[in-house]
């Protein structure tokens, strides 16, 4: 008789918990709606999918880190407003696109500094920065949308591959598998694992926290950034209100992979596996002809018990 | 012969396939102390998890009185009069001493508190404790660590405890706050209540108990009556064999100055000089609170230099942050091994290269890391199935071989010890010392704080005593006892 090693197999069960549940979504799904197994529909969920994975990714280093970023969705806006803006003045593709990037990176690690520095409690931090983003952005479009002319740019949300994969999908792909890669890799992706699961013995251990905060903060706006960038051109427009309620999309993503909102402990592919969760889950309630009061509903529920099942004792 | 308090008999308990405890017996009279010893992992907190219905044995009997009783859950086990003082206090530190002392059992009327009702009985009960002074409005925060026990035992005496189960309650005391701890516990035992002391401590355990019992893996080795027994047999049932020596013996191979602390202040450390040679071990004593491990900070760089000078092999170190300290040549190992030393949910092997990740351009390089911590622990004897399992299933000595580790793979000049064996077995405390002698003997320049005085006598070759944040004595280890350090500690001449 072989022996089962239920003291190593159990966690892994336990991580495998979010691929499961998307695994019987799926069989659900392709059960109950005839239109959900069909390459269109499948395609078309990963594209609108790929906005929220990207901040997601993002958010899990912070969220591992033992914080919290509030202001990605308001990052998104205003980054952006700024490219769409700039295009819109007559500035190069490149340098409007540049600027918007470098915006959401510098807006992250103002963020960081917040935390570090100033030492304010990440919620708080960022529901600050949240809030004055959101001003921000108002002023800068007045409230109403830049359009985007440039059809160059427009290719870059709204494009395929080989006439068949949305472009936007692509970028999920190659950020997520930088972002897997950094994560575990990296010396930065060990010291944000070491900082989540006790910060104290990092700092005494010589990790420099402030750096690592800026650098962290700094990855979550600028993916922010890139998805705002994809956003705006897959609608041709940069909206003053996008990604209202982003932020709570990308928390949610990354809880359904089964990170520990306390630091320390998750990991890059369950957010992924997340993100798919709450989009296909979006997709079948739409398919099924749910109405969108109920959908809330739903998706709430999902998440509680998918945080009671994963949750240790 | 009245029945004994406590009888329990045969306990067997397993978790999954890991049988922890296997048939142990254990007997609790009114009216002793009884130490319950044992190394890391014996068993013994199974066992008194047990006694105090957190967990539900597997087998055996356990009889209260001489009856037998199911002693289902804390609810069980508070109304048979069992009652644990935890190591860590379980004391709500923001609330008042009397709404702890009444913490889930408020009294009240149509659910208003009746405040001036239970501060009269918080007064009787703080007396017991000969905390009569104490005033039960005062926030639990503001009392020293010694009183904040007292207060527990206040509440356990308030609930009709007749079985105090006492874990390592003088870790955190000092002297002074045991001596009273242990009149209360001889008072106690006097008036017919029944103390099951968990401690790693001989002294103690020799001065004041009347019963010793002793678990090894999971079995029970045996009780014995505490006059007419010798250390050695002790220590013999602990591990199964005799240790070849408490402290192993190292010959110095003292070197040239390398750590030179010139009137160095911050905090409360005030004026403190001294030399710390390569090859030294220069143990640091004082009572709790002496500014040792604030000295040991400022070192460090986690705490502001305000005055002097540090220079280490002949040139000016200032460290501001641990980072700059580590990049100078120290290592720190603190006292605080789960809040400070490790990252418990990290593997052993990240743990280890923590300080120092081996790696090229910032990409981890797997392979390096892996030899460097396979290395690391054939040469402290680190006991693991795997180096990729999280440390939070290691031992407590096992752990601390690990905080020792992640600065050996750093080949620190001077290395900073903090009580480097606190709530380490006999066992595994022979090891450290091992290692300990063997860094000196490689030439590491040693700090060794603690706050055991055989330890620091037998391990140091000079010893630098603090008071109240001052050096108030540098002794040749050969020509100190006991008495010159006390004395020194407690600022006498």
């Amino acid at each position: 008789m072989t022996q089962v090693n239920w003291s190593r197999l159990a966690p892994l069960l336990q991580r495998l918990g979010s691929v499961i549940g998307l695994v019987l979504l799926f069989i659900v799904l392709s059960v109950m709606s005839p239109d959900f197994l069909t390459t269109g529909n499948l395609l078309s969920v990963l594209r609108q999918v790929s906005i929220n994975a990207l901040i997601a990714f993002g958010m899990t280093f912070v969220i591992l880190a033992g914080g919290i970023d509030l202001s990605v969705g308001a990052i998104l806006a205003l980054t952006g407003a700024i490219t769409a803006g700039l295009m819109a003045a007559g500035h190069g593709l490149a340098l409007s696109m540049g600027a918007g990037l470098g915006l959401g990176l510098v807006l992250g690690m103002v963020n960081g500094a917040l935390v570090s520095w100033g030492k304010v409690a990440p919620f708080i931090a960022t529901l600050g920065t949240m809030t004055l983003l959101r001003g921000l952005t108002l002023v800068y479009t007045q409230g109403t949308p830049i359009p985007v002319t440039d059809a160059g740019f427009a290719l870059l949300g709204g494009g395929y591959l080989a006439h068949l994969l949305p472009l936007p999908v692509i970028w999920m792909f190659v950020v997520f598998a930088a972002c897997a890669f950094l994560l575990r890799g990296t010396v930065f992706g060990r010291h944000v694992m070491a900082i989540g699961g006790n910060e104290e013995a990092a700092r005494l251990s010589g990790v420099r926290l402030a750096p690592m905060k800026l650098a962290i903060y700094g990855l979550s706006g600028l993916l922010s950034a890139v998805a705002g960038v994809v956003l705006t051109s897959r609608l041709y427009s940069a909206q003053s209100t996008a990604g209202s309620g982003y932020e709570l999309d990308a928390i949610a993503a990354v809880v359904l992979g089964g990170t520990s909102l306390s630091g320390g402990r998750g990991w890059l592919f369950g957010t992924l596996i997340g993100a798919l969760l709450i989009g296909f889950l979006n997709n079948g309630l739409n398919l099924l002809d749910v109405s969108s009061f109920y959908q809330q509903v739903v998706k709430g529920v999902v998440i509680l018990i998918a945080v009671l099942l994963d949750r240790r004792q | 012969m009245a029945a004994p308090l406590i009888r329990m008999q045969g306990i067997q308990k397993a978790f999954g396939p890991v049988k922890v405890l296997e048939g142990v017996d254990f007997e609790l009279r009114a009216g002793e102390v009884h130490a319950l010893m044992g190394e890391n992992g014996a068993g013994k907190s199974t066992l008194m998890k047990i006694l105090t219905g957190i967990y539900a044995p597997d087998g055996g009997r356990i009889d209260v009185d001489g009856e037998a009783t199911a002693i289902a859950s804390p609810a069980d086990a508070e109304k048979h009069g069992i009652a644990i003082i935890h190591q860590d206090l379980n004391l709500i530190p923001s609330l008042s001493i009397a709404d702890n002392l009444f913490l889930g059992r408020e009294e009240h009327r149509f659910g208003l508190l009746r405040r001036r009702a239970m501060a009269e009985r918080a007064r009787a009960w703080l007396a017991r404790v000969g905390m009569d002074r104490l005033d039960p409005d005062t926030s639990v925060e503001r009392l020293s660590v010694g009183r904040q026990q007292m207060v527990e035992i206040a509440r356990a005496l308030g609930q009709n405890a007749r079985v105090l189960i006492m874990d390592e309650p003088t870790a955190a005391l000092t002297e002074s706050e045991t001596d009273t701890l242990f009149r209360l516990i001889r008072e106690l035992r006097a008036q017919g209540t029944g103390i099951v002391y968990v401690s790693h401590r001989m002294e103690e355990i020799f001065a004041l108990c009347d019963r010793i019992s002793v678990l090894r893996d999971g079995q029970f080795v045996g009780t014995r009556d505490v006059p007419g027994l010798g250390f050695d047999e002790v220590v013999k049932m602990m591990v199964g064999r005799t240790l070849d020596a408490r402290f192993p013996a190292r010959t110095p191979h003292v070197g040239p100055v390398r750590l030179s602390v010139e009137h160095v202040g911050g905090g409360m450390v005030h004026d403190v000089s001294f030399d710390l040679h390569a090859g030294e071990v220069l143990g640091v004593a004082g009572l709790l609170g002496a500014g040792r491990t604030e000295l040991a900070r400022l070192l460090f760089g986690l705490d502001r230099l305000e005055s002097g000078r540090v220079t280490l092999d002949g040139r000016p170190v200032t460290p501001k942050t641990p980072s700059e300290a580590i990049h100078a040549g120290f290592g720190f190992v603190t006292e605080d091994r789960k809040g400070q030393g490790l990252v418990l949910d990290l593997s052993l092997r990240e743990n280890v290269s923590l300080p120092r990740v081996p790696a090229r351009a910032g990409l981890v390089d797997r392979p390096a890391e892996k030899k460097q911590t396979r290395g690391l622990i054939d040469a402290l004897k680190i006991r693991t199935r795997d180096m990729e399992l999280d440390v939070r299933a290691l031992s407590g000595g096992n752990q601390q071989k690990v905080v020792l580790a992640k600065w050996l793979a750093l080949k620190p000049r001077v290395l900073i010890l903090d009580e480097p064996t606190r709530g380490v077995d006999v066992g595994g405390k022979a090891e450290i010392y091992h290692i300990i002698n063997q860094l000196a003997e490689q030439g590491v320049a040693i700090l060794m704080i603690s706050s055991e005085l055989p330890e620091v006598l037998a391990m140091s070759d000079r010893i630098l005593v603090m008071h109240e944040g001052r050096a108030t004595a540098l002794l040749d280890a050969r020509g100190a006892t006991q008495e010159t350090v006390m004395t020194a500690a407690t600022g006498g001449k």
